[in-house]
């Protein structure tokens, strides 16, 4: 399993103390300079933040828990750096995707491969550059459309030949290029999301790059995208003045790129930058007010940089509502079905999320039972349990997220004079704005609500009730046993196979495909001992003890404490997993990535068993900005002990802030494979299955 | 939300003899001048359940019944008489309208009810548990009525109402055992295979039955065909199917099964442990109302002297009046006297005149009473149309429609009937007065 990847040395623990992905570290002398300046430089344009986050750590190790510090790059490279991305000509942003191009056809393939492969983060810069700049392509095609459309081409082609090379070669690199191409291909499928996309990209990027320096090359092109982007979205905006303020700097911009052309790609993009930036110094000023205290340190430069992306958060759908934006808030209580308290003494760093007192949610519910006349009593039910907790865990919150529709569906009837596919639509669209009051959905259950919709939206409209039900209903039954049932049957066929005789198997938490794996193993006879690894508060491994034992298995239950002394006898570790993304980042119960680390570290592998259905194509580099927040309570109280109750009354201590994560992220770097429906892939091609088959999911 | 409600409103009850009489069934006893049963269905219309079903005993109740509420509900409910006849219980009532049930679970709510404990809640807990019989249990007052009450020395007759004895899971979700408390003798018995099945039970006397009731349809209808001897929810049904979950009879057929073609689920990932190990066939669970949720039953003298007092005071926003600044309600009509004074929680109707230098505490006077001068009463309830002469001492009693008091009469804890006539200068102590 360890021959698969490059021996790399284990990295400094200092370095990532919360759950921060990609590694990287990739050691100075072998940046190759130009190579590499190219891909980053694309990449710096759009998304990969992963790049930042790695030169951050090769530049300084601060304090991991931060955002990314300020990036440090010799002036030369600046100016390498402007070279391409500058030029926002069609004819120079080839030079994106040509790389790719070049390695397929000719001898330059090592070449390349090199250069990607430059630690793990290298591939991931190569990867995420393809993207980037045909997402760049698509904005820039406004202003020269049939060369957009050339451009297209040659990645379409790119995409369709390197598959093939995929299969002969097997290589992480060209998995990850394909993952490159294959974007292309997609946002070729549909450009208006591609579009989308890119923009969102360049907003991420340009939110890392906030961090940087002003001079820093990287920079400037955000700010030029930021015009972009606020070009593109100029029809969206609401008020008056917005709007104004936009033509204007659209106007400056343009003024500006017509009078230097070529020459003057830094005073475009300044140009372009700076009315972004006169109109929305009122953002600027909120923003002050309510950003936390990770951005007091930064100087007004950054937030200057930072606030076109705040402004263009209006334009943009939001992907997730952030719990410290005060507005937005009181927004959604109103809209509220389940009147949630906001909890008080909450993390800092974690503002964003919603957290709630757990006391007074569920009774107030309960009570209102009779009154929520618009949500199904099956999809109601299943809200209540996700309140209380009685349903956890990924695939049994999908499943029965999913039979509550079910449910829903058969008792559905079209209201006179409206068309079932948006009524319909719209009513799954309230239960799910229900279920996520409850408890935030998690990705396993996005995918399959967007599925459902998806599959409503494909309904013909002559197609009768009766027949729409009925299809819709087999097209969710399908889902359930596809996705998961079946889904966890290979799974557990795939694992088995790594279990031998005298193997000591690590599990953490409770995962029901890896309950199944060691069930399975028993039953095949195969003689094993079993690490059962717990963790405070929720102590889910004594069910999945208790279970293990009562079948006959022998198993040492220890809490996480004490991971390094068992980790020594461990012949292998299994882990299951909330989500995966498609930077290979493995999203599970908190404690995973410690788990992964510690193993790594000892060389153990780590085999994470995960259905396809709960990847994502999101990339998530830390375990900050997106996660769930849990009842802080539970971790200050420890049940049947008495005397250790400190933190009784901890809500009246104004400088006490407890907090309860819920998940972590795992780097892709500690896990050794991930065993999927599709086979034991390594978490570099997690893209892959989520392209290829993510695509089928959604679409059938 | 799938839930019928059924109000079991009772006829004339044999435990409030001297209150109840052909004018004056059980479900329209007055408590704070409102009959009964308004709790009941007033408390069903704020949780939003408006079409309900009613069954009364007997048809000349069923009519003062159904004329009450066709009347005070006209435009607000949608309710359903049915009359039963009488003595056929609790059970017997809900075979009769069995036929009237369709949904997938069936709320039975006594009548004689007095609680703001919502009733979502109790449907609640029975969705999101699965549970085949969900019963509210209530928190009994540890002293029953305030201290001041008993310094009267109104409680020292009175007999503790025997414990409930109910057994619960860890979690204090699921109810492993009941016995009602006429039932326990000196010692109670547990199945053995439900404490196995559970590891702990925790035994609590302190809880009280409220008489509301979440029932899964089919299975409560499977129970009621089958056994044909029971009689009352509380008393057979309910305590049969919390005897009976490990190893019922009653197929669980109602449960809708999630498995589709062929394929079990097992979402045992979620279940807790205990429940990995105990194979029920049915769940039975308990909503324990939260301490500070008024929740009483009219089912006895007692307890209508009490809730009356209650409703006018403690549990004030119950009664629906708004208090003055004494802290009781005064009808504007009503007219005192000289040196006359209302105490608090206290309630004087309309209509209703007070002589000179007379003195209220804590009572319910109804509508138009006659009270003449010098006349104390103290915790009691006056209903309609009652006539007090001069200087009579009423403590603790209760006197119903058009009774007369003549001169100088003294009742200590005393019930008078309906139209009752006490001459002048009697005294009596703790007895029921009526008409034989």
């Amino acid at each position: 399993m360890d021959s698969r990847r490059l021996p790399r040395t284990v990295i400094d623990p200092k370095v990532r103390l919360v759950g921060f992905f990609t590694s990287g570290d990739p050691p100075p002398a072998r940046f190759n300079p130009n190579t590499a300046d190219a891909t980053a430089a694309t990449a710096a344009a759009i998304s990969s933040s992963s790049q930042n986050s790695d030169i951050n750590l090769t530049g300084n190790s601060l304090s991991p828990v931060m955002i990314p510090p300020l990036r440090r790059m010799s002036p030369r490279r600046c100016d390498e750096m402007q070279m391409p991305i500058g030029s926002y000509n069609p004819s120079e942003s080839l030079l994106g995707t040509s790389p790719s191009r070049r390695g397929i056809n000719g001898p330059d393939f090592s070449e390349v491969a090199t250069s990607a492969w430059l630690g793990i983060s290298g591939s991931m810069k190569a990867a995420a550059s393809f993207p980037g700049s045909s997402g760049e392509m698509m904005m820039v095609g406004k202003n020269g459309g049939n060369a957009l459309v050339k451009n297209m081409d040659t990645t379409e082609l790119a995409a369709k030949t390197v598959p093939g090379v995929t299969e002969k070669d097997g290589g992480t690199l060209t998995d990850m290029k394909n993952e490159g191409a294959g974007t292309v291909r997609h946002q070729k499928q549909m450009t208006t999301r591609a579009e989308r996309r890119a923009i969102q990209e360049a907003q991420r990027a340009s939110k890392a790059a906030a961090m940087m320096d002003e001079k820093d090359g990287g920079t400037r092109t955000d700010i030029k995208n930021e015009g972009a982007g606020t070009v593109r979205h100029q029809k969206q905006t609401t008020t008056k003045a917005e709007r104004r303020a936009i033509q204007e700097a659209q106007r400056a911009s343009k003024a500006v790129t017509m009078m230097d052309g070529k020459g003057g790609k830094s005073i475009a993009s300044t140009g372009g930058g700076a009315p972004s930036i006169s109109n929305q110094e009122k953002v600027l000023k909120q923003s002050q007010k309510k950003d936390g205290p990770q951005e007091t340190g930064a100087t007004s430069e950054k937030k200057v940089s930072r606030n076109p992306d705040k402004d263009r958060k209006k334009d943009i759908p939001q992907p997730r509502m952030q719990f410290d934006d005060k507005n937005r808030v009181e927004k959604a209580k109103r809209r509220a079905v389940v009147n949630q308290f906001e909890a008080r003494n909450r993390v800092e760093l974690f503002r964003h999320l919603p957290q709630y007192e757990h006391g007074p949610q569920l009774p107030y519910l309960e009570s209102k039972f009779f009154h929520l006349d618009n949500i199904h009593p099956s999809v109601y039910k299943v809200g209540l349990k996700y309140l209380s907790g009685t349903i956890t865990g990924g695939n049994a919150r999908c499943q029965e997220m999913l039979l509550a529709f079910r449910e829903a569906i058969i008792d559905y009837s079209t209201p006179p004079e409206k068309v079932l596919v948006r009524d319909l639509t719209s009513k799954i669209g309230s239960y799910v704005s229900f279920l996520i009051e409850c408890r935030p959905l998690s990705v396993s259950m996005g995918n399959a609500i967007r599925f459902l919709k998806n599959r409503v939206a494909k309904l013909h409209h002559n197609v009768s009730e009766s027949e729409a039900k009925s299809r819709l209903i087999s097209d969710v039954d399908r889902f359930i046993n596809e996705k998961i049932i079946v889904a966890d049957q290979i799974i557990v066929q795939h694992a088995v196979t790594k279990i031998r005789d005298g193997d000591v198997l690590l599990i953490y938490g409770y995962s029901t495909v890896v309950e199944m794996i060691l069930l399975h193993a028993h039953e095949q006879g195969k003689q094993f001992r079993v690490m059962v690894v717990d963790s405070r508060p929720k102590l889910e491994g004594k069910i999945l003890l208790r279970k293990l034992v009562m079948k006959g298995l022998s198993c040492t239950y220890t809490h996480i404490n004490a991971i390094s002394y068992v980790m020594h006898e461990v012949k292998c570790v299994f882990l299951g997993a909330s989500a995966i993304l498609s930077n290979g980042t493995v999203f599970s119960r908190v404690g995973t990535a410690c788990i992964a680390m510690v193993a790594h570290a000892f060389r153990v592998p780590v085999l994470i068993c995960c259905e396809a259905y709960k990847f994502h194509e999101r990339v998530q580099l830390d375990s900050i900005c997106s996660n769930e927040l849990g009842n802080p309570d539970v971790i200050s109280n420890v049940p049947g002990k008495e005397d250790v109750n400190h933190l009784a009354n901890w809500a009246d201590h104004k400088n006490l802030q407890l907090l309860n994560l819920f998940y972590d992220a795992t780097p892709s770097d500690y896990v050794s494979m991930i065993v999927t429906e599709h086979g034991m892939v390594p978490p570099t091609s997690v893209p892959v299955i989520v392209r290829e088959y993510g695509k089928d999911q959604f679409i059938f | 939300m799938d839930f019928q409600v059924v109000v079991m409103a009772g006829g004339y009850s044999k435990n409030l003899v001297p209150l109840v009489s052909q004018e004056m069934p059980k479900p329209l006893l007055p408590v704070a001048n409102r009959p009964v049963l308004s709790y009941v269905l007033e408390l069903l219309e704020a949780s939003n359940l408006k079409d309900l079903i009613v069954v009364v005993e007997g048809e000349d109740v069923a009519l003062r019944v159904g004329g009450w509420i066709s009347g005070a509900y006209v435009d607000r409910l949608h309710v359903e008489v049915a009359a039963v006849p009488e003595e056929v219980g609790t059970a017997g009532a809900l075979r009769a309208v069995a036929h009237h049930l369709t949904a997938k679970d069936i709320l039975v709510v006594s009548g004689d009810l007095v609680s703001d404990v919502p009733p979502g809640a109790v449907a609640a807990t029975h969705r999101r548990l699965d549970a085949a019989v969900t019963a509210l249990l209530c928190i009994t007052p540890v002293s029953g009525p305030s201290e001041s009450v008993s310094s009267v020395g109104k409680d020292k007759g009175r007999k503790l109402p025997r414990a409930n004895i109910v057994g619960l899971d860890h979690t204090r979700q699921y109810l492993l055992h009941v016995a009602a408390g006429a039932e326990v003798g000196k010692d109670i018995k547990i199945q053995k295979s439900i404490l196995r099945a559970n590891d702990q039970m925790e035994i609590r006397a302190d809880l009280m039955d409220a008489h509301m009731y979440a029932f899964q349809r089919t299975i409560l209808q499977e129970v009621l065909d089958q056994k044909e001897m029971f009689h009352s929810i509380k008393h057979d049904v309910f305590p049969y199917l919390v005897r009976t979950q490990l190893r019922s009879e009653i197929s669980d057929k109602g449960a809708p099964k999630n498995g589709l073609n062929g394929v079990d689920y097992t979402l045992n990932g979620s279940e807790p442990a205990s429940e990995i190990l105990t194979n029920r066939t049915h769940k039975c669970c308990a909503y324990i109302a939260n301490k500070s949720k008024y929740c009483s039953r009219l089912n006895s003298v007692q307890a209508f002297c009490d809730i009356n007092r209650d409703v006018v005071g403690e549990a004030g926003h119950l009664s629906g009046y708004s208090f003055s600044a004494q802290n009781n309600i005064v009808h504007p009509s009503a007219e005192l006297g000289s040196k006359t004074t209302v105490g608090p929680q206290c309630m004087l109707d309309e209509g209703s005149k007070l002589g000179d230098k007379c003195s209220v505490k804590r009572s319910v006077i109804g509508r138009h009473c006659r009270i003449g001068s010098n006349v104390k009463i103290f915790n009691s309830v006056v209903m309609n149309h009652v006539t007090i002469e001069d200087g009579c001492f009423i403590q603790g009693s209760v006197i119903c429609n058009n009774a007369q008091l003549q001169e100088r009469v003294v009742l200590k804890d005393c019930q008078v009937g309906a139209g009752y006539v006490l001459t002048v200068g009697s005294e009596y102590k703790s007895e029921p007065l009526s008409k034989k």
